[in-house]
């Protein structure tokens, strides 16, 4: 573009924090009430844009985790267990509901605790959140619909470990289904963003949901360890890294517990030369740069045709230059702030592993602050399929691009990965979507659209991305005995 | 500024558009919060960027001059104002519009070309454009001839732009594509390319005749043709969004979609158009609200 | 003059080829007193090739259409009609009865039978379309998990094999049947007649030898996507369990009595994947709105 000076600024356009109110500090949720630990031990909670503190959150020890695996049991066996499904249905209507009408509330703490711009949790993870207890709602009264032929029953007590990147949406992903299949739960969100789940906490509460039914315990990763290792689980649900997938995997070996991992991924974007490009542009920067790249299911390898490389290139470079990285409260901003100090400093190294690789770095020029944990949007051209940026999972805003020249060698590539959690393939030409779709190895695969959620549809990996699905129908089956 | 007639040849085939994508991508647009001083910045830029129109069957001598006025004076008791970038009339009332706006800096654009329809002769429509310039307007606003268009007859779209471009001497084309009448974004795309490469110094959403006229997905499209067309040439082409925009806060969403998909050097009234009657007011109010935080009633903004 | 009979040997069955294990070992089968064969004792590089093979003709048999494999299907249940004297004759040699080695033969058969017709159906009944709350289109159908590793329970002859590779390759997966030597005669004669169904080599391999031995390689294989264990060795099941972590294998119990005595489809199900498949749905023309 002509070089001008930049005389139209947006303004700043904060969200107000006051809309919220977060307490200084959280207790543990069992047996529906906020209770303290045993030990009492805190931690704090900061806020990734600007380090502050924003709470102290209760490390759980091992009495706490049997404590709500005990009031999680006797819900099961309890009132929980008797109650129809049509009547357990009407208390996630119920959560639904109250989560909508605290959407603003919960978004701004979503924002403040996990650095996600106001704009996303807004528009996606609060929304959805309150969509999957609707969804899944409905189905309380209908499972038997769902496995002709078989009468299906729920597992028990589940125990479930969510991660930092959607907070509230996880939560709501583990535990609208868990109860609607009849089930209890006990569920840890990840340290670094604890809020919205202590939040989710006060509506199950205010939805007089029985107690013990749902138990929500904070904590590091010694927690989850010691919630997948109690005797009396009978369902693992965890999504997090393919590292602790798989020591999960070996912890439960040889116990009767069930389990769903939705693990890691290192997706692949695929652009054909007869794509509509400038929306598979928009596609590329959603797949990336979404969530500050803090996606299982990122786009984070691009393939491009090589006839229209440089084409692509040139309007990728042109689409970052106008996205906005800042305060994630500001409802203009595009990039918010890297989840935690750790996190940013994998995604540098990756940085400086794709540089030394030899590809070719890119990054806007954009102001950053100065406190806080902040990375641009990133892009490496010239990668071969042989750099660790284009085969390890980095968890940021990092794009590793490389050119393709034939649909069969573009397969293979797009396919030769450890991963298989979803993919993406953009062309105009209908026969070529069908052939790609079903030859790419990953649970989900976005057409010409990519990181699109929805709670009717089924979420889940192919080899080390996990298995099981969560949504959909397809997302009772974790959570049933058929 | 003054582009060439037939600049480029025609071009062979366009981008394909997905709909749904180009959706998604304006409702970001739409999802920018423009405030405080960046708004009051924006309506103003809106203001000076608006041509006042009148195409109506029952205008008159007394209708056109009132817009005149309008142009100039758009509201007296906020001094300081921007005034609009130029008046839209017929072309009978051309040489009234230039002489009311005489020594100001505020231009006059003619429709021609057998304005809505196009459905006539290139000899009548060359006339009808020669009509306009010979009395004086900076501006000729074309119509394509969408029936050749959907008959596939690409060549004889490009070439009529062509040689209205040619007939329009010194004065800017602007060529309206009528998108409402096109049905798809693909012929969108198509459209924009072809009256590009054909000479347009401006491409325009619609006649102000036809539903729906502007929409962000159809302007969206066209500044990506512009965009394409820079990109590759280094040539900058105008936009010009008009009927349906009627809202100022609309109209600043279409400003952060020009700058985010052009750049900031089409914010400029040279560059970018709102084809609106209407618009001018809410604008007005908006600066007012902002000046003195109070809403705004339409009574106290004259119509004209 | 009394003619000498001709004994069968008793081979692997490795990518359509009927090979004597690399490692040239044996185990003398007995039925009760009396030498019946020498039986193939596979080693782990028997493994390695049979789960080459599984993986190289995986990607094609699920590429068949699904009326094409269900034919096939049928065409084994065809074959196994055909030699259904021999089959009765070797359960005999391990153990069964005259009446249940006929009972075990015919519901081998049936079951084939059975899960040809799935094979253009399952995917109808398990495949979903999801309405989702935006402007794309939105469907689930499963594919297959790709190369599995299937361990009957030691003792199982015929129907407990049968009942896990029919579900298995109508799913559209390639296996390798790991047989202990308990009663390992009748899957080798049911690899010969899968041999001659036209179905693809390798799609099958069928393996005869120590569990013990072999699972510990089956189960750190990083190309082996699942295990079907039929077993009630908790141990081995653990240790299995253990392993798979090493990349995410899906270990999936069944408990033989059940899998022989029911028919249905869950198990095809259950050595499928889930794909998901989202597309935009363009939104012009429907009640006049435009664009």
């Amino acid at each position: 573009m002509k070089k001008t000076s930049e005389h139209w600024k947006l303004a700043p356009a904060p969200e107000d924090r006051s809309q919220a109110t977060i307490a200084s500090h959280y207790d543990l949720f069992i047996d529906g009430k906020f209770q303290k630990s045993a030990k009492g031990k805190r931690f704090k909670s900061i806020n990734p844009a600007d380090e502050k503190v924003l709470s102290e959150i209760t490390e759980s020890t091992d009495a706490d985790v049997d404590k709500a695996v005990k009031a999680a049991r006797k819900a099961y066996e309890g009132e929980w267990g008797k109650l129809s499904g049509k009547e357990r249905g009407k208390y996630l209507y119920r959560i639904a509901r109250i989560i909508q009408e605290k959407a603003r509330e919960l978004a701004i703490i979503e924002s403040l605790d996990g650095g996600k711009p106001i704009r996303e949790s807004r528009d996606i993870d609060v929304p959805l959140a309150a969509a999957h207890f609707f969804y899944y709602a409905g189905w309380a009264d209908k499972l038997d619909y769902a496995f002709p032929g078989r009468k299906p029953r729920p597992l028990g007590v589940a125990g479930q470990v969510i991660p930092w990147n959607f907070p509230l949406l996880m939560a709501a992903w583990k535990i609208a289904p868990a109860l609607a299949c009849g089930n209890t739960v006990v569920i840890k969100p990840a340290e670094n963003t604890s809020l919205t789940a202590l939040k989710l906490a006060e509506i199950i509460q205010e939805a007089e949901l029985p107690p013990g039914v749902v138990n929500i315990i904070t904590g590091h990763g010694k927690v989850g360890a010691a919630i997948i290792g109690h005797k009396d689980i009978d369902k693992i649900a965890f999504t997090g890294s393919t590292g602790v997938g798989k020591l999960i995997q070996r912890s439960i070996a040889g116990t009767h517990k069930k389990a769903t991992l939705e693990l890691g991924g290192k997706a692949a974007n695929i652009i054909f030369e007869d794509a509509t490009l400038d929306e598979a542009v928009e596609g590329i920067v959603n797949g990336i740069y979404f969530n500050q790249g803090h996606v299982c299911c990122a786009g984070s390898r691009l393939y491009v045709e090589e006839s229209v490389h440089d084409e692509v290139i040139r309007r990728l470079k042109h689409r970052m230059g106008t996205l906005i990285v800042g305060d994630p409260m500001d409802k203009n901003t595009d990039i918010g702030a890297i989840n935690s100090s750790e996190q940013l400093e994998t995604i540098q190294k990756y940085i400086g592993i794709g540089k030394k690789e030899g590809a070719s770095f890119y990054q806007p020029a954009c102001s950053l602050p100065k406190k806080g944990f902040w990375c641009p949007p990133t892009l490496f051209t010239d990668v071969a399929q042989s750099n660790r940026i284009a085969q390890e999972e980095i968890f940021g805003p990092v794009l590793a691009v490389q050119s393709f020249r034939t649909v069969d060698e573009v397969i293979k590539k797009a396919n030769n990965t450890p991963y298989g959690l979803s993919a993406g393939v953009w062309t105009d030409k209908g026969s070529k979507i069908f052939n790609l779709t079903s030859q790419l190895h990953a649970g989900v695969i976005w057409a010409n659209t990519f990181n699109k959620f929805d709670p009717t549809s089924p979420f889940g990996g192919f080899k080390e991305s996990g298995f099981g699905r969560e949504g959909g129908m397809h997302g009772l089956a974790a959570y049933l005995d058929f | 500024m003054l582009r060439k007639s037939a600049a480029y040849p025609l071009p062979t085939s366009s981008p394909t558009v997905d709909q749904v994508g180009v959706i998604e991508r304006t409702s970001r647009f739409t999802a920018r919060s423009i405030k405080k001083e960046s708004k009051v910045q924006g309506l103003n830029m809106v203001l000076s960027m608006i041509d006042l129109t009148t195409l109506e069957g029952m205008d008159t001598e007394g209708k056109v001059k009132q817009l005149c006025y309008k142009a100039q004076h758009l509201h007296d008791a906020y001094p300081g104002l921007n005034s609009v970038a130029a008046v839209c009339v017929y072309p009978n009332y051309v040489a009234l519009a230039k002489k009311e706006l005489k020594g100001t800096t505020t231009g006059v654009a003619s429709v021609a070309t057998a304005f809505p329809s196009g459905n006539s002769s290139l000899k009548l429509k060359l006339e009808d454009v020669k009509m306009a310039v010979d009395s004086g307007a900076d501006e000729v606003d074309m119509v394509i001839s969408r029936g050749r268009f959907h008959q596939g007859d690409y060549a004889f779209v490009y070439d009529e732009i062509a040689s209205v471009k040619t007939a329009c001497g010194k004065a800017r084309l602007k060529v309206i594509l009528e998108t409402g009448e096109l049905g798809t974004l693909d012929k969108v795309r198509r459209a924009s390319d072809i009256a590009i490469a054909a000479g347009a110094d401006f491409i325009k959403t619609s006649t102000g005749k036809i539903q729906p006229a502007a929409t962000m997905p159809v302007t969206l499209v066209m500044l990506e043709a512009i965009r394409d067309h820079y990109f590759k040439t280094g040539e900058m082409v105008g936009m010009k969004p008009a009927g349906g925009i009627s809202k100022s806060k609309l109209a600043l969403h279409y400003l952060i979609m020009v700058k985010e998909t052009l750049g900031e050097a089409w914010l400029d009234p040279t560059w970018f158009r709102f084809g609106a009657s209407s618009l001018a007011n809410d604008v007005l109010m908006q600066i007012m609200k902002q000046a003195t935080s109070n809403y705004q009633s339409a009574d106290y903004f004259s119509i004209d | 003059m009394k003619r000498l009979e001709i004994l069968k040997t008793y081979k692997l069955y490795i990518g359509g080829k009927f090979p004597r294990t690399e490692s040239g070992r044996f185990h003398a089968y007995m039925s009760g007193k009396k030498h019946v064969a020498n039986v193939c004792r596979a080693s782990r590089k028997d493994f390695r090739d049979a789960e080459g093979s599984a993986r190289s003709a995986q990607v094609d048999w699920w590429r068949k259409t699904a009326y094409n494999r269900s034919q096939i299907l049928y065409r084994i249940a065809e074959m196994m009609e055909g030699r259904k004297e021999q089959f009765i004759e070797e359960l005999i040699l391990q153990g069964h009865t005259k009446a249940k080695a006929l009972a075990e033969v015919e519901k081998s058969i049936d079951r084939w039978i059975y899960h040809a017709g799935w094979c253009d159906k399952y995917q109808q009944l398990f495949s979903s379309v999801n309405p989702v709350a935006s402007a794309h289109f939105n469907f689930s159908v499963l594919e297959p998990t790709g190369v599995v590793c299937l361990v009957p329970k030691p003792g199982e002859a015929l129907l407990g094999i049968v009942s896990m590779i029919a579900p298995a390759i109508a799913a559209g997966n390639s296996v390798i049947v790991l047989c202990d030597l308990k009663s390992p005669l009748s899957v080798i004669t049911l690899s010969e007649v899968l041999h001659t169904s036209d179905l693809p080599g390798g799609v099958v391999n069928v393996l005869t030898g120590e569990l013990s031995e072999l699972l510990p390689h089956v189960s750190v294989h990083m190309d082996v996507n699942a295990i079907v264990y039929a077993g009630d060795d908790k141990e081995q099941l653990k240790s299995l369990q253990l392993d798979a972590a090493t990349n995410v294998k899906r270990i999936i119990k069944v408990d033989s009595a059940e899998l022989n005595s029911t028919e249905d489809p869950y198990l095809i199900r259950e050595m499928s994947e889930v794909k998901t498949t989202w597309h935009p749905i363009e939104q012009i023309g429907a009640s006049g709105s435009g664009y």
